[in-house]
């Protein structure tokens, strides 16, 4: 199967399944995009679970931070990995999460991480994937966020 | 971003960024007559303060009024979004702030509006910056021009006041060499007749106060970002590549990547510079765009007809029109500009200089202002008003020697407009 982009309906979809995000490479430093991305995600009133083995046992957001995806307890369902690592290494995170989380539903790659190959392994696993986009500025774009701040956000609409 | 239907030009300019108001349902867009906005709570208020989350907090940095006009300007740009301003000149300031320095320069086309090559000229070697004047013509000699503190290339899609039209993706070629943003003033042209982004620029600032207010009420000024420039790829950009004190360290690209212009025009530009648009005039200029295509057929209508007009007198010197067939442009002007060369132009008065500020006072319909883009036409001698402030060397470069005089023309009916400029030089040349 072959990765296309999402359409707005399939964000929304996925925005509105998703109750549990694991962040893979996040960071704890405040003005590191991963932190805003996985801060943002948690204010909107998703559980956020974050990987990164240098962080490990620290405490982000009441959650404490796991060294790899393997390491999740059985009792928390990850619905979407949001992945912020270099292309190349993306794939296996992308195996590892495929492997190990019964549950999950989306694969999420930030912007400027590229796998086809990956992305292409977890269509076939039946899983919805994301590639180059951030949930958060689609998130914002989608609920009217980005249009506070004079964004383009192709949306029109003569609905309250 | 987005998998949307692709609206039409016409559909944008009257729904981009103007959903109905979701607190009272208001169809038309309302003036936000307030300086503040309350904070849902004390976490809200810090997650907006750290740029974590986008809203309203003071209108110097965002209004909703504003946001409407901004989200429409670039939608119908195709940017990724833009930050309004005070004026057009203010505007250029804006845009160029995040990435000047003292010490750095931009490399200028020398056709320009004079309030700008006064702007760019004198006023901001008092930030350390400077510009270098080119002929676009000429590509390489935009290249030529640059060095390593160049910052930029900037010119106007059509320029004011000759009408001459730019070969943006020339120029754009030119900044790709060089490494830096072309940035181009479409203010003349609008969106509608000229597609700036699709030709290779990658910033766009405008006076919103012309055609896209249209109706010569409101005072604005607009950047849009393409979102398309890669600011990380070389040091040349560190406001947007590296580090920014102000938000403890915060990298704007890293963070907020094709987002991270407008973003700064925002959080430092406005923040700091405090050149922001007023929600009343940004009322008023989403009540003009709403008509901008209408409008823009009816002034390149009369204007290519009153041009023809004109050369075929024997009272004219000649007109610089690039939508004249005999225009050394035309062919620039039909591939580029497909709709139309605009409607501002200059024509040479036989009799020079005291022929033209005859004719200037002896108009009825034309109005003698120092404006253009309005729905009115007007006619002002840019050599002793706007260009007064330029040597003559400068005033021929920018298209604006004395013998010339320069008309926006509106969408009056034609023949009272002819009949208006005959009657003028038949009085001017008598």
């Amino acid at each position: 199967m072959k990765y296309g982009p999402p359409t707005d309906n399939d964000l929304r979809d996925i925005f509105r399944e998703t109750k549990t995000v694991a962040c893979v490479g996040v960071s704890t430093n405040p003005v590191r995009p991963s932190y805003f991305v996985a801060r943002y995600l948690n204010l909107r009133g998703f559980r956020v679970i974050g990987i990164n083995p240098n962080y490990q046992g620290e405490v982000l957001f009441g959650e404490p931070i796991l060294a790899r995806l393997a390491d999740i307890p059985a009792d928390i369902n990850i619905d979407m990995v949001d992945i912020f690592r270099r292309s190349d290494q993306a794939g296996a995170v992308v195996d590892e999460a495929l492997a190990l989380l019964p549950n999950l539903r989306t694969v999420w790659m930030q912007i400027g991480v590229i796998d086809h190959e990956a992305a292409a392994r977890a269509l076939a696993a039946g899983k919805r994937v994301i590639m180059d986009r951030c949930p958060k500025i689609e998130y914002q774009r989608l609920f009217g966020e980005l249009r506070m701040g004079g964004f383009n956000t192709g949306l029109i609409s003569s609905k309250l | 971003m987005t998998d949307a239907p692709k609206y039409g030009f016409d559909t944008l300019q009257i729904h981009a960024g103007a959903r109905p108001d979701p607190a009272t349902g208001a169809r038309q867009t309302p003036i936000y007559q307030t300086t503040a906005y309350v904070f849902r709570d004390a976490d809200h208020a810090a997650a907006l303060f750290n740029l974590q989350e986008v809203g309203y907090i003071y209108s110097r940095l965002t209004n909703p009024t504003v946001s409407a006009l901004q989200e429409r300007v670039a939608a119908l740009e195709g940017g990724i979004g833009a930050v309004g301003c005070s004026s057009g000149h203010a505007a250029q300031l804006m845009a160029l702030f995040p990435l000047m320095m003292p010490g750095a320069n931009v490399v200028v086309s020398t056709r320009l509006y004079g309030g700008t090559v006064t702007q760019f000229s004198h006023t901001i070697k008092r930030f350390g910056w400077s510009a270098r004047f080119v002929d676009f013509d000429d590509p390489a000699a935009i290249v030529a021009a640059a060095d390593e503190n160049t910052k930029a290339v900037f010119c106007e899609s059509i320029a004011n006041p000759g009408g001459y039209v730019t070969d943006i993706p020339a120029a754009a070629k030119a900044a790709g060499e060089i490494g830096v943003p072309l940035i181009v003033d479409n203010t003349s042209a609008t969106p509608y007749l000229c597609r700036p982004f699709e030709q290779g620029a990658h910033v766009i600032v405008h006076s919103t106060t012309k055609y896209l207010s249209g109706n010569g009420t409101s005072m604005g000024g607009m950047v849009v970002d393409s979102g398309t420039f890669d600011w990380s790829a070389s040091d040349k950009f560190p406001s947007l590549s590296q580090p920014e004190p102000a938000y403890h360290g915060l990298k704007f690209h890293e963070t907020f990547g094709p987002m991270a212009y407008v973003f700064h025009g925002i959080a430092i530009g406005l923040r700091d510079l405090g050149m922001t648009m007023a929600p009343m005039n940004a009322f008023q200029t989403l009540l003009g765009i709403e008509t901008l295509s209408l409008r823009m057929q009816r002034h390149v209508e009369n204007a290519v007809k009153l041009a023809a007009w004109l050369e075929a007198d024997p009272r004219v010197d000649y007109v610089t029109y690039a939508g004249l067939p005999s225009s050394p442009y035309a062919d620039r002007a039909k591939a580029l500009y497909p709709k139309g060369a605009g409607a501002l132009f200059t024509f040479a008065v036989k009799g020079g200089y005291a022929a033209c500020t005859k004719l200037v006072d002896a108009v009825e319909v034309f109005s003698h202002v120092a404006n253009l883009g309005d729905t009115r036409s007007l006619i002002i001698h840019s050599a002793s008003t706007t260009h007064r402030q330029l040597t003559e060397d400068q005033q021929v470069a920018a298209g604006a020697g004395p013998n010339v005089v320069r008309l926006s023309i509106g969408i009056e009916d034609i023949n009272d407009l002819i009949a208006d400029l005959d009657q003028a030089l038949a009085k001017a040349t008598a």
